[in-house]
Formats: structure tokens, C-alpha cells, sequence
């Protein structure tokens, strides 16, 4: 570690939340991003001794060793369930979130994110979607786009025999449980930290008792996509971003008033 | 004068994915043509002057691998002092 020089102020660090622990995932991952902006926020909301996590079946079910704070793994989709029961049984004491690919979320897991959201569970869902399987070696996910090669759609998603893909955020936020759903991408540092801020307006939603929030990050997965992280970042952009649009698409009043006071105080 | 900064690259953490360079403003990093860390990549490096301290690589690294320091105005650096 290098050490600070006397005219020297630090710009970025390690956030605390995150153990000192070298991740298992591919070189260029985004998991590693989005792990790092939820530390980032347990550390600036000071939320890191009361946070419970509910870590999903996939490429991020170690997150349990990843972060410094509580975990739950739950069975393969149900972390929404688990997270229902643990944040019940500690309403006040607890942050709870639970952080879920879309092989867990949109496939096995649909009832359960689905009906956590329509109950207006007072939790908060970080979902990632890389339109794969990756754990499993890249097979085609309910995410995957039309036309997308995977190692089970070796000539591309054929929508007529396959289906079309499920945009879970658009979706999720058609019920009236939920409170604040959005989507963000983890791109470029500006989507990046777009995608922080997102982060943060879940986690306050929760600490106001506001009722359920989801922050969709749309991510890349290199290893299976057969490219270079700098390419995939390219490929998000170009293919996914078209299907699955940035925005905002569920934000209750009670948030907009904040945002909009904040505004006017900054 | 423009901002004159630092990045430290946590060798244990980097994984040689070259996110930090591609997004580098200043063009400034590069992958350690002639080093490898223990797991067997090469890891990212200032290779030249120019580094702005703008925290931009740090924002996409997926290990949180890279500490960034930044040269403190004068007159801050006066005022702690």
C-alpha cells in the first residue's frame, strides 16, 4: 500500500464495506462494479452494521464473501422471499437487499420478485442483467436478446419457437407495491455513477420505510459473450440499451418530492 | 498548471482487464507489459506523466484495485498545515 505524501489528498479508495478478499469473477466483469457501488453506498449512508444481504444462485452467489456485512443465501430465485422474512422479522433494525442476476430474477425467481413487489415489501433489489447464464456457461436466459448467439441458441434466439425477451424493470414497475424502479447500465463511468445514484435513491427508499425498490443494472459478460471487456461495454451499448432503454419508470411521489428538494437546496 | 495526480494499483485486486486504460482521459495507463501478478495477468500501471487524479478509472474498475491521490491546492494544503 502506497502511503499518502504530505500535498496529497485521497481522490478514491477501497470502500470499507468490501472485504479484502480477490473476487472469482472473469477479468472485466461488471459484478465487481456493481458490488463496489453498493459498498460505496453502505459506507456513505453508514448503513454497513445493520445490512443484511440475500444472495442469489449465479455468478454472484459468493458475494457473501465479498462484502463486510450479513449474509442470507437463499435458494436458487428466492432471495426476495428469504429477504421478505428476515426484513419482517427486523423492520427497524434492518437494511436488507438482495442482489440477483437475471437467470435468478426473471427465470426461477419470477413469482417471487413479483409478488415481493406487489406486497410492497419494504426491501431492496439490486439486478443485474447480463441477457445470459453465466455461472452455467452462457446458455440463453429470458433476458437474452432476439437474434443473441448463446451456447443453447447457437444460431440466435429464435423469437417464434423461444420466446421474446422479459424487460423485468418495465414490468415490475407496472405494480403497486412497488416504489421506485429504475434501470441503469454500467457502461461508461458516467452510466456508472448514474447507476451509483440510482443505488443510493433504493437504499434511502428502504430507510424510509418507503416500500420496495429495484435497480436493474444492465451489465456485461465477456467470457461468455466470446469478446474483450472493452468490447463488450461496446456491445451493451449497441444492442442492449436499444431493447432494454434506460430510465426511470416507477417513482412514487414521496421520492419525487426529494429529489426535487434536494434539488432546489443544492 | 494542470492537476497533477496519482493512481496506486492494488496488484493482488487487478486483473489486467484494461477498463482503467480504455476509459483513461489522459491515455496514461497502461497493462505492465513485463510484470504479472500471482494470478497470472498483467496489471494495470501509470506508464507516463499526465495522470489528473480524475478518479475516472476508479469509477469503472471492477476490483476496486486503484487507490487515486490527488495533489491538494495550495491553499488547502496551507490551511491544514
Amino acid at each position: 500500500m502506497a502511503t499518502l505524501q504530505a500535498n496529497e489528498q485521497v481522490v478514491y479508495q477501497r470502500p470499507r464495506a468490501l472485504t479484502e478478499v480477490n473476487t472469482h469473477y472473469c477479468p472485466g466483469c461488471t459484478h465487481g462494479v456493481a458490488h463496489r457501488l453498493v459498498a460505496e453506498v453502505l459506507d456513505e449512508m453508514g448503513l454497513q452494521d445493520r445490512t443484511v444481504g440475500v444472495a442469489c444462485v449465479g455468478c454472484s452467489v459468493f458475494a457473501y464473501n465479498y462484502f463486510d456485512i450479513d449474509w442470507v443465501q437463499a435458494p436458487h430465485g428466492r432471495a426476495p422471499a428469504v429477504a421478505t422474512g428476515v426484513k419482517r422479522s427486523l423492520p427497524h433494525d434492518s437494511i436488507v437487499f438482495t442482489y440477483q442476476g437475471d437467470g435468478d430474477l426473471a427465470s426461477i425467481g419470477t413469482a417471487e420478485i413479483i409478488h415481493a413487489a406487489a406486497r410492497g415489501e419494504n426491501i431492496t433489489v439490486i439486478y443485474i442483467n447480463n441477457a445470459n447464464y453465466g455461472m452455467t456457461g452462457g446458455q440463453m436466459a429470458p433476458t437474452t436478446l432476439p437474434g443473441q448467439k448463446t451456447t443453447s441458441s447457437q444460431t440466435g434466439r429464435d423469437v417464434e419457437l423461444q420466446g421474446y425477451p422479459i424487460r423485468a424493470a418495465e414490468l415490475l414497475a407496472n405494480l403497486d407495491g412497488a416504489s421506485y424502479v429504475v434501470r441503469r447500465s454500467l457502461h461508461d463511468p458516467k452510466n456508472i455513477r448514474m447507476a451509483k445514484k440510482a443505488i443510493q435513491t433504493a437504499f434511502e427508499t428502504q430507510v424510509r420505510g418507503l416500500g420496495f425498490s429495484l435497480v436493474e443494472l444492465l451489465s456485461i459478460c465477456p467470457t461468455n459473450w466470446g469478446m474483450t471487456p472493452v468490447e463488450s461495454l461496446g456491445w451493451l451499448n449497441d444492442h442492449m440499451i436499444p431493447y432494454y432503454p434506460i430510465g426511470d419508470f416507477k417513482v412514487i411521489s414521496a421520492l419525487q418530492k426529494e429529489t426535487c428538494a434536494s434539488k432546489a437546496e443544492g | 498548471m494542470p492537476v497533477k495526480g496519482r493512481i496506486v494499483v492494488d496488484d493482488v485486486f487487478c486483473k489486467g482487464c484494461e477498463l482503467c486504460a480504455s476509459v483513461c482521459p489522459q491515455k496514461v495507463i497502461q497493462m505492465a507489459p513485463e510484470r504479472i501478478t500471482a494470478k497470472g495477468y498483467h496489471p494495470a500501471e501509470l506508464f507516463k506523466d499526465g495522470c489528473t487524479g480524475c478518479a475516472v478509472c476508479a469509477v469503472i474498475c471492477p476490483e476496486a484495485a486503484i487507490t487515486v491521490y490527488r495533489e491538494a491546492p495550495r491553499a488547502r494544503v496551507a490551511a491544514e498545515a
